[in-house]
């Protein structure tokens, strides 16, 4: 395998999840389907607002949780 | 409707005079006793012990159904009783979701204790009547009402032989009879079941409460188990109970400011986050029918697939634009801000013996939706609500009808059974028609009907052994656990959910652990322990609402601003804490989250062993249909291969590539019941049972149960 194919990773709720250029919580929010409207968002421990989704960039390696508060149906 | 005539045509057959007394913190400190075979009433005492081990609620329920059955009694025994108690918060009206009552029997369905919350009126309106429990025992050879006159203190039982059967009908009728006048409808509960509960096992009750504004009563169901099926075998015909003036402070709590406090905060986040988070006041549950259907945990066709490109047909938001009246406050009890209980109006019938006729429809909940719908593979709204309100007005159970027919459906188009054996049904998923007319042949007592009324296990049994069907790919694919239908999410992709469904007391109804975010989608809970742990808490935590006559959904479906930053968001610790403070403010007991957790403890277990002296509440009667863990057919695979590929790939260490899928199937299942197993063990383990479910005499002792007549069920099983 060639350096040029390496896959670039973060962690999404401790999974991996590809990395991609201009990644954003919004875009991974739309790849996942992610659409529950009680969710917590955090990047490296932080949280994350919702109208900030759009802007909060993520970077190779960094720790996403996107936590749906939901305990009960 | 000729009222007069048809209470003309009552006739007596025991009156029951008694002091109507008054309620100290939240207990009225005894219960009714009616037996409707000799017709005998009386008034018992509530005990301390009564209060110390089993709370209120269903504890009360439960305890009443151990004395008055033994390990042989069936549902249609007449020993058996239907009991209906509120619990200690049960009635007060400044915080939200205080009307619940629970109701217990022994199941047609399962053959052992069910217990089922339902709200409207009834509950609280008996506790203010004078009475924190209502035990009916015996059958009647005639139609009869009992009826508690909460004002004068005078209970009769009554033949009742011309009003009608159908719940939105008698509810009507029982209503008007009862009150004085407009103005007094609503005080006046009525519970009946219908038509359909006589001739189905999995018949409900529907409790009314009077919505003024509209002008009509209304039903909230006591939906699982078949409780209204007991009802109908009783020949009861309806129980209504009458009190005038309801007062915010008729609990005589120990300190009322904490409540009011309590209430006000709770409301203030309802008014300002609702429309924010999950919409309960405009759709009610029914908000996350298009949010189960993007993570792939809706039921599609029988449970096979977890989503449909038709969804988009019945998802919330055409409930809300077409169909649901908007603007009203829909609280099933006084106080409640979160006000769920949403109702369509002028919806006309097309089909039955109402056909033509503007109905209320109350609902559609979410799992009315998902199983009468989706699981049907009928995406269509008015459908839907039709189905809906003829599954209520008959007093059959929306969830296992949905569950039952969608099973049989299956069974239709695989060639197990044909239009011969559906008496000329077509019963493609799909077939609107077809399903509805099940509910009508239920209604009247016959044709194919009657068969898918008997529920899954039933049906399974009966395909088996008279066409000649697959036991094994039956067990499969039919969504039962212990005689119950499975409520409506998908729970392949979530183990702990498969616990929280295959490891409940009752069979898989969801409100005891709803984990398939935690676990599936938020990776919480990876491992064993942590599932164990979760299966633990969640289980115990919503036992305790059922204990006190409080509503699960004003913990959970709104979250305060902040609870985000907590650390344990998904308990929202600040409602479980409010909680605490009310039932502080209700009975002057100081709880501890850790105290909560072992008043639950103590019901549950108790329930445990309640099922183990009915023959089934062992380690083999936790076992699951594969269709709940994983894919049972090649077109389930296949519809979601890659992801199977996957795992089999990560998970297991297994090479998909150049592999059959048959190949494939069996080894995911084999790991996927193994994985299920080794849950078994750890929650066992967590709730302090031995590795054959039966909870050991050490972990009794630490509950402080150790009541003889426990330890003779369990003591050799140890
Ligand atoms: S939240 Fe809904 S079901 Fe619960 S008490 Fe309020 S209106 Fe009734």
């Amino acid at each position: 395998m060639s350096h040029a194919e390496v896959i670039l990773i973060i962690k999404l709720n401790n999974r991996d999840f590809p990395w991609e250029e201009g990644l954003t919580i919004e875009k991974i929010m739309q790849i996942k389907k992610f659409t529950f409207p009680k969710i917590i968002v955090k990047v490296n421990g932080n949280h994350i607002e919702k109208e900030d989704y759009a802007e909060t960039f993520v970077n190779d390696g960094d720790n996403v949780e996107i936590i749906h508060l939901l305990a009960g149906g | 409707m000729n009222i007069k005539n048809m209470k003309e045509n009552h006739k007596l057959l025991a009156e029951y005079k008694y002091e109507l007394g008054e309620i100290d913190k939240g207990y009225t400190n005894r219960t009714l006793y009616v037996n409707i075979s000799d017709n005998t009433i009386n008034s018992k005492p509530v005990t301390e012990m009564m209060k110390e081990k089993f709370v209120g609620g269903k504890g009360f329920g439960l305890w009443y159904l151990w004395n008055a059955t033994t390990p042989t009694t069936r549902w249609d025994d007449s020993e058996n009783e239907i009991i209906i108690a509120g619990g200690p918060a049960c009635g007060i009206t400044q915080y939200a979701g205080t009307g619940k009552s629970l109701v217990c029997s022994i199941s047609p369905l399962t053959d052992i204790p069910i217990d089922s919350n339902v709200g409207g009126y009834f509950g609280p309106l008996l506790k203010f009547s004078g009475w924190d429990a209502l035990e009916i025992q015996g059958k009647s050879d005639k139609d009869i009402i009992v009826y508690i006159d909460g004002n004068n203190g005078i209970v009769t039982i009554e033949e009742a032989p011309l009003e009608a059967y159908d719940a939105h009908i008698l509810g009507e009728q029982l209503t008007e009879m009862f009150a004085d006048n407009e103005e007094d409808k609503r005080n006046v509960a009525v519970v009946t079941a219908g038509t359909g509960a006589e001739h189905s096992r999995f018949g409900i009750l529907n409790f009314t409460f009077y919505d003024q504004r509209r002008k009509t009563t209304r039903l909230k169901q006591a939906g699982r188990g078949g409780i209204g099926t007991v009802f109908r075998n009783k020949k009861l015909k309806a129980l209504i109970v009458k009190f005038s003036n309801v007062k915010g402070d008729l609990n005589n709590t120990f300190e009322q400011s904490i409540i009011n406090k309590t209430g006000i905060k709770y409301h203030k986040e309802i008014h300002d986050l609702d429309h924010l988070q999950n919409n309960m006041r405009k759709i009610g549950t029914a908000n996350i029918i298009e949010v189960m259907d993007a993570y792939d945990l809706l039921p599609v066709m029988n449970f096979q697939y977890g989503s449909h490109p038709d969804t988009e047909k019945i998802k919330s938001t055409v409930f809300i634009e077409k169909y649901l009246t908007q603007g009203v406050q829909d609280g099933c009890w006084y106080g409640c801000s979160m006000a769920c209980a949403k109702a369509a109006d002028n919806f006309l019938l097309k089909t039955g013996p109402y056909k033509g006729h503007r109905v209320t429809v109350d609902g559609p909940e979410y799992e009315n939706a998902a199983g009468l719908g989706a699981n049907c593979a009928i995406f269509d709204p008015e459908a839907i609500l039709e189905l809906n309100f003829y599954c209520d007005t008959y007093g059959i159970d929306t969830i296992s009808f949905g569950t039952a027919t969608a099973f049989a459906m299956e069974c239709y188009e695989r060639g197990i059974i044909n239009k011969e054996i559906t008496e000329g049904l077509e019963l493609n998923f799909g077939n609107f028609y077809s399903s509805v007319e099940l509910l009508h042949q239920m209604s009247k007592g016959e044709g194919f009907g009657t068969v898918v009324g008997q529920g899954v296990n039933r049906m399974k049994k009966l395909f088996v052994e008279k066409y000649g069907a697959n036991e094994e790919f039956l067990f499969d694919i039919g969504m039962e656990q212990k005689g119950l239908e499975y409520s409506e999410y998908g729970s392949k992709e979530s183990l702990a959910q498969q616990g929280g469904y295959g490891l409940t007391n009752k069979g898989p109804q969801h409100d005891e652990a709803w984990l398939i975010f935690m676990d599936m989608v938020n990776n919480q809970i990876p491992t064993f322990e942590d599932k164990a742990e979760a299966l633990h808490y969640y289980p115990m935590f919503r036992t305790w609402f059922g204990l006190y006559g409080f509503c699960k959904l004003p913990w959970n479906d709104i979250v305060p601003a902040d609870n985000k930053y907590t650390d344990e968001p998904a308990k929202v610790p600040e409602h479980v804490q409010n909680y605490l403070d009310v039932v502080y403010g209700v009975t002057g007991r100081k709880l501890s989250v850790d105290d909560m957790i072992k008043e639950s403890e103590r019901v549950y277990n108790f329930q445990r062993i309640f099922n183990i002296r009915m023959g089934k509440g062992l380690r083999k009667d936790d076992r699951i249909p594969y269709r709940s863990m994983g894919p049972v057919t090649k077109e389930e695979y296949e519809s979601r291969q890659e992801r199977y590929d996957t795992q089999l790939r990560e998970k297991i260490g297994y090479a998909p590539e150049g592999k059959t899928t048959e190949e494939k199937m069996a080894a995911l299942r084999e790991y996927r019941e193994n994985q299920y197993e080794k849950l078994i063990d750890a929650v066992y383990k967590r709730r302090g049972w031995n590795s054959n479910g039966v909870p050991t005499l050490k972990h009794l002792k630490y509950l402080n149960l150790e009541l003889p007549e426990l330890m003779e069920v369990i003591k050799d099983l140890q």
